[in-house]
């Protein structure tokens, strides 16, 4: 093992010293040649091979338009959360602007936050220019962050495709919607939208116009067979209401997941892309195309963080490695 | 009698100076002083503590007791600030929103004390809360609440206070903030609406006509003084249209549109300061010239605004260009001088139909209160454009962008640069003071009457007024009025706008080569160059931020936007977390002084005190070589009005710190 940069920064995430956090995020963000190395330390001491279990933090994930009052609804979880004692990151994810590269990340603005809570973290993350997907930066670095907190929230902003991008990072994916949109219910019916673990309705100081949205939702959850999907009203406007009913149905899916084996799913799909990334088509060939290296895949150890798949398949595939 | 002329002629508007600073006995001096000179109306200057509802000595009121008006914690200030000035006598305007209940409650009880009855009061309290989020920045409670509390506030004064103003529904700050005149137009009568609406459900409907008549405007005017002018006529004929068809207001005299104004700051610069006084003799024009929709009350900008806080000379100056325009030239002899205008009509035909338009706009996303974010989306990207041009050159600013060669200039020779310092003492002395007044006070009378506050906000139907006439009766503090209901209300960050701007359309040459060079600094950290931008202290004039914050984003940066009324440790916190290269940060209420040497001892303390940071915002001269030595990397002005040539600074400046070569 390295005593460098990134085995020193995983092992103190590991040990849940929070401190360590946002070095490990600039780390994680880098994508200079010469930090690959210790992103993969970093990612190797909070991997469950190196933790002998799964990372004990849970994955939310929250998406839903912009306007929908996620930010809001955050820092009401946030609240609700730190006053039971539970550590949070959180990670809002904004787009990246297609013309200049560049983001604006405004979240931050707009959930409270204690500067003194120590056991809080907020970050903001760009998509960056990556199509169909969340950025590698933000995969790592809510499995990292998962070894040192309790709870890792994720928003992205977006309609339609942004679940199954989020689907790729959270454990539990919450899709927030205003009552008064209609659009969630068309793209449900319609199969544009996979069917989230927990809809949060929110405004529902709205009164009728929310619990109507709510009947609506769970109707049409229940007409196409998703029995477990819960539908939860919430006003995070003051006093919020609602949110420890959204924590339970997040618990509640928690339970009733198998969250070692969706873990690891995820992390051999993100090695399987960002094996075709550095390796291309050819790379994929050497190991019978795409197919045949997700079964190469499945054959690992489901435990090895994604580094080491990568390294693991380029080794199949008869690839030197520097 | 001929027509072309009055029989006799008008009566002047009335004459304010917006003033007040350091202590309520320096600010009542003042204002005796400016009665004296013909001042015939008070305009009161609270500063940003009092503003936000925070009483010296807490953390956020750090820096800015004091600075950009007076401080007002109780009815003995209150009182003090009105020491001989006869209320059933004088019309005072109070530039208060968050807290205007309890402004107007310390009001009522030191009229009571001079013997003068509620009934009598005239004036206005701004109480505009929707342009606070979009605009200005001073809101303390959410939104729902803060409507409430002006619905609350007009209701009370309909009955009880009735030829009080009880809000100023404000389109000077859109303007301010970059708004073009159909968007200025638009959005004020928007947010009359969302008001009146508001009002409905907590009067008596036969009392809507006489609500709608106290509804009053106070607009801003800037130098296309012909544009302006037409703009106003087309606010009153919207204005009268809406009385007439909205609310069924009957009799003519109730839907006339009144106004106060004054005149634009936003385009006062600080280069070649002197040209400044032309502008406002011209601005002043727009309010002035036509008959049908002349101001009620002006009060001028001073001509140094662009540098600092004003001298009480450089206010008579102002007062004085308006004694010239009432009493020297011959503009109140005559009747409406654009009747019959063809160029006239035309321009208000124009404004009526963008404004209409608009207005539906706004009435779709379900009205002022809900389009919020939307509007203040809007004013971000008219005032990037108007920044584009002013760096194109297609928009010339006289001694700014062009003429720019100029002879020393003596106004601002005095040791302090031509402006007014506040004391930096008077913050512990007013601390100190407030201490004094708490521990001689019927604590229990205190306690009694801010619980039943928190109980009356509570209930959905009962008026808060009562209740906060009580407290300050009582003797409670604006910081503990204000904290009662932040309890009871919970507290709201508004929307940035920042997000939703769209990118810059047109992208010239310059900002075609720093997205080159944004691009190659940041292959050489590894990560996209990130910048922290936001506003320290509890000044909320939000626009220079948010147009640096969207330039650095069309620059290719990834920039943490966040937002007004930051603690020194927020930001620390935030840098930190954030992992950013470099922080900007944006001060205007002139508390530079005591914030930013905070601000990088919260940095050290962090172990982020090597990221460098640079301030921007009205920083006389005097005071950049001490914030240079305090650690700050690059100080800004208003003279640096090319936002490119700013972030390619910022560029270098992190490439520097972080030892990445220049490029070749």
């Amino acid at each position: 093992m390295t005593k460098g940069r990134g085995a020193a920064l995983g092992r103190r995430l590991a040990e849940r010293d929070l401190a360590a956090a946002p070095e490990a995020l600039n780390l994680l963000e880098s994508s200079a040649s010469g930090d690959s190395a210790d992103r993969s330390d970093l990612l190797r001491a909070t991997s469950p091979g190196a933790l002998g279990q799964e990372p004990p933090g849970h994955v939310i994930g929250i998406t839903g338009p912009p306007g929908a009052g996620k930010s809001t609804l955050i820092s009401a979880i946030v609240k609700e959360l730190r006053a039971e004692d539970k550590s949070v990151a959180v990670i809002a994810v904004d787009p990246s602007s297609k013309r200049s590269g560049g983001a604006l990340l405004g979240d931050r603005a707009r959930i409270d936050f204690d500067p003194a809570d120590r056991e809080l973290l907020i970050r903001s993350m760009a998509a960056g220019d990556r199509l169909g997907g969340l950025a590698r930066p933000t995969r790592d670095a809510a499995a990292a962050l998962s070894a040192a907190y309790d709870f890792v929230v994720v928003e992205t902003v977006g309609v339609g495709q942004s679940e199954t991008e989020i689907s790729e990072v959270a454990d539990t994916v919450c899709v927030v919607v205003q009552p008064a949109s209609g659009d969630t219910l068309q793209f449900i019916k319609s199969g544009i939208m996979e069917i989230p673990d927990v809809l949060v309705v929110t405004k529902s100081d709205l009164g009728q116009i929310a619990q109507r949205a709510r009947r609506d939702l769970n109707a049409a959850l229940r007409s196409l067979g998703a029995k477990h999907t819960s539908v939860v009203a919430v006003s995070a406007e003051p006093p919020p209401t609602g949110i420890r009913e959204l924590l339970d149905a997040v618990d509640e899916h928690r339970e009733r997941s198998d969250i070692a084996a969706g873990r690891s799913e995820r992390r051999k799909s993100q090695a399987l892309e960002e094996f075709a990334d550095e390796y291309g088509r050819s790379g994929l060939s050497l190991l019978g195309g795409r197919r045949e290296a997700g079964k190469e895949l499945s054959s690992l150890d489901p435990s090895l963080d994604v580094p080491g798949m990568v390294v693991e398949l380029a080794r199949r595939a008869g690839i030197a490695i520097p | 009698m001929s027509e072309h002329r009055l029989s006799k002629p008008d009566r002047p508007w009335m004459m304010r100076t917006y003033a007040g600073h350091s202590t309520a006995a320096k600010s009542n001096e003042l204002y005796r002083g400016n009665l004296a000179k013909g001042q015939t109306g008070l305009s009161i200057a609270f500063d940003l503590p009092t503003q936000t509802g925070y009483d010296a000595g807490d953390e956020l009121a750090r820096g800015e007791v004091g600075k950009v008006g007076v401080p007002v914690a109780h009815k003995s200030d209150m009182k003090i600030l009105l020491d001989g000035i006869p209320l059933d006598q004088m019309n005072t305007s109070m530039t208060i929103n968050a807290t205007a209940a309890w402004l107007l409650a310390l009001y009522i009880v030191t009229a009571e004390d001079q013997g003068v009855s509620e009934d009598l009061l005239q004036g206005t309290t701004q109480n505009d809360i929707i342009k606070e989020f979009l605009a200005r920045g001073t809101y303390a409670f959410p939104p729902a609440p803060s409507m409430r509390l002006i619905a609350d506030m007009v209701a009370y004064t309909v009955t009880n206070v009735p030829k009080w103003n009880p809000i100023n529904i404000c389109s000077y700050h859109l303007q301010e903030a970059g708004a073009t005149p159909i968007q200025e137009i638009a959005y004020a009568m928007s947010n009359a609406i969302a008001v009146l609406d508001a009002v409905k459900e907590r009067v008596d409907e036969s009392l809507m006509p006489q609500v709608f008549s106290r509804i009053s405007f106070f607009v801003n005017a800037g130098v296309r003084f012909i544009e302006e002018h037409a703009k106003l006529r087309a606010m009153g004929i919207l204005w009268d249209e809406l009385g007439r068809e909205r609310y069924g207001v009957k009799d003519a005299k109730l839907r006339r549109f009144r106004y106060g104004v004054q005149v634009n700051s936003l385009g006062l610069t600080e280069a070649q300061p002197e040209n400044n006084v032309q502008r406002i003799v011209l601005e002043t024009l727009a309010v002035t010239l036509g008959r049908d929709a002349r101001a009620r009350a002006i009060q001028l900008p001073a001509w140094n605004e662009a540098l600092g806080l004003p001298r009480p000379w450089d206010q008579q100056w102002s007062l004085r260009i308006q004694q010239v325009m009432a009493f020297e030239t011959d503009l109140l002899d005559y009747p409406d001088i654009f009747e019959g205008s063809t160029v006239m009509e035309g321009l208000v035909a124009e404004m009526l139909e963008g404004s209409r338009a608009e207005m539906a706009v706004v009435a779709e996303h379900g009205g002022a209160v809900e389009a919020v974010p939307y509007m203040k989306a809007q004013l971000v990207e008219s005032h990037r454009d108007r920044i584009l041009r002013i760096e194109d050159g297609s928009q010339k600013v006289v001694g700014l962008n062009d003429y720019r060669e100029t002879e020393h200039s003596p106004l601002t020779d005095d040791s302090e640069g031509g402006i007014l310092v506040v004391d930096q003492a008077v913050e512990a002395q007013q601390t100190e003071a407030l201490k004094v007044w708490r521990s001689e006070r019927d604590q229990a009378a205190v306690d009694t009457a801010l619980a039943e506050v928190a109980r009356v906000a509570q209930t959905a139907d009962e008026n808060i007024m009562p209740p906060t006439i009580a407290a300050a009766r009582a003797g409670a503090t604006t910081g503990e009025w204000s904290a009662t209901l932040r309890n009871v209300f919970g507290e709201y960050r508004a929307p940035t706008g920042v997000g939703e701007a769209s990118g810059s359309a047109a992208v010239g040459p310059e900002l075609e080569v720093l997205r080159d060079e944004v691009a190659r600094v940041s292959e050489a950290l590894g990560r996209r160059l990130r910048i922290l931008v936001g506003k320290p202290g509890l000044d909320g004039h939000s626009n220079g931020a948010e147009q640096i914050a969207v330039r650095a984003r069309d620059a290719g940066m990834d920039v943490v936007y966040e937002g007004i009324r930051l603690t020194p440790s927020q930001i620390a916190a935030s840098a930190v977390q954030e992992g950013v290269h470099v922080i900007g940060l944006s001060i205007l209420s002139g508390s530079h002084r005591e914030l930013i040497p905070t601000v990088i001892e919260a940095l050290r303390d962090a172990g982020a005190g090597d990221v460098p940071l640079v301030v921007g915002g009205i920083i006389p001269d005097q005071d950049v070589p001490e914030l240079e030595a305090a650690g700050v990397a690059a100080v800004y002005t208003p003279k640096d009005y090319d936002l490119t040539t700013i972030i390619g600074e910022i560029v270098k400046l992190v490439a520097d710190r972080n030892g990445v070569a220049q490029s070749a």
